[in-house]
């Protein structure tokens, strides 16, 4: 049986017809929209290479049906940057060397982005470290994610600090 | 992964009816439920998906001071509502200290309740597994163990509850909402989970299409929030099971325990609630002594069922200092690590 979901990837209304309910949002992302950049790691949950935003929140797209999230608004890598100016997250990435190998770098930067919209750790690098803890890094560039983060975060609080002034 | 059917109900009754049929089951977020069909652990004919069900979502504070939490709240949405968190600092608590962030923003509360064990032998379809294959044997009996359960546990079945979150929840009565076949019905938490005897294959006490809808905290339950804590000990600090875990929630009224509440998790197929300890706490001076007293009367009954006998005494310890650090106080704000004993804000002493 066919079953007909929409979901909004990167700000675009998107249409699918399914024609098996075991398409993961991951698999939907990279095999039918070619965006590659949310990556397969473990595929089971644990790894988090595979974190996107989903209406705002980060999850593990492996563990999550397609056709149990219609409707839904979707944020990946690719829909961070705005045309050529990088996300201040990936600036600071690299700007901090927080990568090696790369492939979990997707997952890192958006699970980063959904934990500064968390706003539960703030710049305190052991909370950074306990929440980002869902994303491994077999490269263990785990000192540079931190600094990238807090570089991120210092940046964020500064303009909201300068809006509300 | 096997296939299945993909039923998405419009109301709670239609839910019950479509997952009361043999071989269906409920996908709330599906962290567990997925993990285990990819690895052919679980293999549902159908699958009835409750997350678009309206009015499971919400946290509320009811008119005679309970607390009714929906079956679809996510754990981290729990977690993080203020007003809950410092109701009931140790189930916020607990909740921060499982999983990742990823998992918690996704995970629901009816869904903790009912993910399955983490015994390797469950997940590894090679091996036999009473509980995913009844009558099969058990091969964590004589297997690698050390991680499994020291009370309640059987000849059939050793494994252990994961959750952490029902954990504080056993220990301040909560009680589970359920709708089923025969319409609206509650049970306290304590009755949810079965321990193995003969049939581990069952987990709980719910019948085919029953469906959790909400988790109640009775008013009672939020006379604890000055004294409450979740400790937790793990293999590594952040984004692991527990090894043992214990919570302590005290009701202290001119220096002496009114009321104490004690419970263990990673010991047993339930969230282990300790009677014989609170009883002991009752009206006594908060001492190291008593302390102690109550966590040895918490492990009178344990027994090994494999390498696991240093669980017990670890058990007695986090009673110990659980205890200890809900004398002490509920912390202004969450530990940076969550449940951690090495949490540099703990201020606790060693057992």
């Amino acid at each position: 049986m066919n079953h007909s979901i929409s979901l909004t990837v990167n700000g675009a209304r998107r249409d699918f017809v399914l024609d098996d309910p075991r398409v993961t949002l991951l698999d939907l992302l990279r095999e039918r929209l070619h965006l590659t950049g949310t990556k397969k790691g473990c595929d089971r949950g644990q790894c988090g290479a595979c974190t996107i935003l989903v209406d705002g929140k980060r999850i593990n797209s492996c563990l999550a049906l397609a056709i149990s999230h219609d409707g839904a608004d979707i944020l990946t890598i690719e829909g961070v940057a705005r045309g050529d100016q990088l996300h201040p997250v990936q600036a600071a990435f690299i700007a901090h060397d927080g990568f090696q190998c790369g492939f979990c770098t997707p997952g890192q930067i958006m699970s980063a982005i959904g934990m500064m919209q968390e706003a539960q750790a703030g710049n305190d690098p052991e909370r950074i470290r306990e929440c980002m803890s869902g994303n491994l890094c077999r490269c263990g560039a785990y000192a540079g994610i931190v600094d990238a983060v807090l570089e991120a975060q210092a940046g964020m609080d500064e303009t909201n600090q300068r809006r509300s002034a | 992964m096997k296939q299945f059917d993909y039923v998405r109900p419009a109301t709670v009754a239609e839910a019950v009816a479509a997952a009361a049929q043999p071989g269906a089951v409920y996908l709330a977020a599906g962290t567990n439920l997925l993990d285990l069909m990819k690895g052919g652990v679980s293999r549902p004919d159908r699958l009835v998906d409750v997350t678009h069900l309206d009015g499971l979502d919400q946290i509320e504070r009811l008119a005679d001071g309970s607390a009714r939490i929906g079956a679809l709240v996510s754990n981290a949405d729990l977690a993080h509502d203020a007003d809950f968190a410092r109701s009931y600092p140790a189930v916020a608590e607990a909740l921060l200290s499982g999983a990742s962030a990823q998992l918690r923003n996704a995970a629901t509360v009816g869904g903790n309740l009912l993910q399955r064990t983490r015994c390797a032998y469950f997940y590894d379809t090679a091996s036999r597994c009473n509980k995913r294959e009844a009558g099969s044997g058990c091969d964590a009996r004589e297997g690698e163990n050390r991680g499994h359960a020291v009370l309640g546990w059987s000849e059939s079945c050793i494994a252990t509850h994961p959750s952490d979150f029902c954990v504080p929840l056993v220990a301040l009565d909560a009680i589970v909402e359920i709708e089923g076949k025969n319409g609206r019905r509650e049970i306290a938490l304590d009755e949810l989970h079965r321990l193995p005897g003969s049939s581990p294959e069952r987990d709980s006490a719910l019948e085919p299409g029953d469906l959790i809808v909400a988790v109640r905290l009775p008013p009672a339950a939020r006379g604890f929030a000055a004294h409450a804590r979740y400790l937790k000990v793990r293999e590594r600090t952040s984004y692991a099971f527990a090894v043992v875990s214990g919570s302590a929630a005290l009701r202290i009224e001119n220096g002496k325990i009114a009321e104490a509440r004690l419970a263990l998790g990673g010991v047993a197929a339930k969230p282990w609630r300790a009677r014989a300890a609170e009883d002991v706490l009752k009206g006594v001076t908060p001492t190291a002594d008593a302390f102690q007293e109550a966590a040895w009367r918490a492990l009178t009954d344990a027994k090994p069922s494999g390498d696991n006998a240093f669980k017990i005494e670890l058990a007695r310890r986090i009673v110990v200092r659980a205890l200890t650090l809900a004398a002490a106080g509920t912390p202004a704000r969450i530990p940076a690590l969550p449940a951690s004993p090495f949490a540099s804000t703990s201020g606790a002493i060693h057992a």
